[in-house]
């Protein structure tokens, strides 16, 4: 997801979250308590769908893609079903291209299955003002028309700007605007955590230049 | 990255990755049904052609448009600077009218960078007289990683008419920054005195190196060259540094053959080795769209200021 692009870097060799000093952030969710959060959307999504025939998982990178193949791993678990699954990177339709100093940094698209007439579960780690999903959807729609859209997130954390809503959500937490949600996944950051940082300001966010 | 794309000696290795791997994210897009993305919309690029270029212009015409961007193909004959107007009373109007990008080709080398005296937005280089071709340079590159997986330790030859080439120039730049051996083939007259100073190998038996190599580049022939007396004659050219049916065989098996075009068929390589699987000329072309796109992203994507507008972070793309 874009917020925590900014926040954490992928790239290796990059100071990492874990390793920033300071008072550190605090701990809202721990590998146990999202692995089951998981498996619940998960069943969650089956119930919805009566099964998982006609769904694809489509994850917002960097972080999504990792809970999208998660998900469908938990849906093979549960009902033997193979969800194919995709990454989807939003960079080029994002709203705010050309208003920070350089251009955002461009994730990995690979989408290599046919999305008209499935049921798509964009995946995403955070929900928070609604922009990246409101980008994400104009991207699916490039690669051709879905017979509907859900959304599952990991973290709501509300202060929506646009009119978007979730249709799966992990956990539901209540913030400022001014604190900062970071989800690592084992997969990028070595450890699964929903960590909050609080009242960062506006410009003293990690990995923003 | 820099605001402007000059020449490949201003662009560090870094730079170069961040570049090719944008590219492949553009490469991407261009393998879907519908090939264009919204990422530069509202901006306007300008192409501004002073030399005949059919390739170059079209693959940064497609580049600019894939993005979104509104594109204004400026070429001279027809135009104002038929009538005598100074590129900077053409830099001037194309500033006033708002031109976010130029990409340029101009006979004389160093034409764009004395465009960027002149202009806020920021200046392509699409070819300057002798001077440098950067952006083939960047193509070629993506086009030499992609099908070999590396750029390091790539030995590769460009042969030809290395003197009177700026896709020569930029691309020897660019190997050697990346860190592949390069060597120029071609006869004396057509090596540049201070070669050895660019950090690549000379050589004159173009036999001799065929065997050791990942890359053979191949240059086009400028035949006006010929009555400069640069060469004795198109045939013998072509019977010494011609890549032939029966000198491509010397080059090992997954060596790759490439050219900038537009080719001569017949004089720097034979055509049906033009035609072979390991020519990946076409190749070349399709990733210059690619390439071409992420340089317009980088260049145009940021907002070319340390500072941020008031608002863009709490209000951003998040979540």
């Amino acid at each position: 997801m874009a917020d925590d692009d900014d926040a954490l870097p992928r790239a290796a060799g990059r100071p990492s979250l874990m390793a920033s000093s300071g008072p550190g952030p605090s701990r809202l969710m721990d590998a146990t308590e999202i692995g089951r959060a998981l498996t619940r959307v998960a069943h969650e999504i089956l119930e919805r769908n009566k099964g998982a025939e006609r769904v694809v998982f489509v994850g917002i990178a960097a972080r999504g893609d990792d809970l999208a193949r998660r998900l469908a791993g938990e849906i093979e678990r549960i009902e033997g079903t193979r969800v194919p699954v995709g990454a989807l990177d939003i960079t080029f339709y994002r709203d705010d291209i050309g208003m920070r100093a350089e251009a955002p940094e461009v994730h990995e698209t690979r989408i290599d299955f046919d999305i008209n007439g499935r049921t798509i579960v964009l995946v995403d780690d955070v929900l928070f003002t609604g922009r990246t999903i409101r980008s994400a959807m104009d991207a699916l729609i490039d690669f051709g028309r879905p017979s509907a859209i859900q959304l599952a997130v990991l973290v709501d954390r509300g202060h929506r700007q646009l009119p978007i809503r979730a249709d799966f959500v992990g956990k539901n937490l209540p913030t400022r605007v001014d604190e900062d949600v970071r989800v690592a996944i084992r997969e990028v950051d070595g450890e699964d955590a929903v960590l909050l940082d609080e009242a960062l300001g506006v410009g003293a966010r990690g990995g923003e230049t | 990255m820099n605001r402007h794309l000059l020449s490949i000696q201003d662009v560090d290795a870094e730079d170069i990755v961040r570049v090719l791997d944008t590219a492949e994210s553009f490469r991407e897009v261009g393998s879907r049904v519908i090939k264009k993305v919204p990422a530069l919309r509202g901006r306007t690029v300008v192409n501004l052609f002073y030399e005949d270029s059919t390739r170059t212009r079209i693959s940064f015409e497609l580049a600019a448009k894939r993005l979104s961007a509104d594109v204004i193909n400026f070429s001279t004959s027809g135009s104002s600077v038929a009538k005598g107007e100074s590129l900077k009373d053409t830099a001037l109007t194309l500033q006033a009218m708002g031109a976010d990008a130029i990409v340029i080709r101009h006979s004389s080398s160093g034409a764009p960078l004395t465009l960027t005296r002149w202009v806020n937005g920021s200046v392509l280089n699409a070819g300057d007289g002798t001077h440098e071709h950067p952006t083939q340079a960047l193509l070629d590159l993506y086009t030499m990683r992609d099908r070999l997986g590396r750029l390091e330790g790539l030995r590769v030859a460009i042969v030809g008419d290395v003197l009177h080439s700026r896709v020569a120039r930029s691309l020897s730049f660019a190997l050697v920054k990346m860190g592949a051996e390069t060597t120029l083939v071609g006869p004396p007259t057509l090596i540049p005195p201070d070669a050895p100073a660019w950090g690549v190998e000379v050589g004159h038996d173009l036999e001799a190196v065929l065997p050791k190599l990942d890359v053979c580049y191949l240059l086009r022939v400028q035949k006006e060259r010929q009555r400069q007396r640069y060469f004795p004659s198109v045939r013998e050219y072509s019977r010494l540094f011609g890549l032939t049916r029966s000198r491509v065989g010397l080059l090992p098996e997954e060596a790759l053959v490439m050219h900038p075009g537009p080719m001569n068929r017949g004089i720097e390589i034979d055509s049906d080795v033009a035609d072979l699987p390991r020519a990946v000329i076409e190749e070349q072309v399709t990733n210059g769209i690619a390439i071409r796109m992420s340089l317009l992203y980088l260049l145009l994507g940021g907002s070319g200021s340390a500072a941020e507008p008031a608002g863009v972070r709490a209000g951003t793309a998040d979540g």
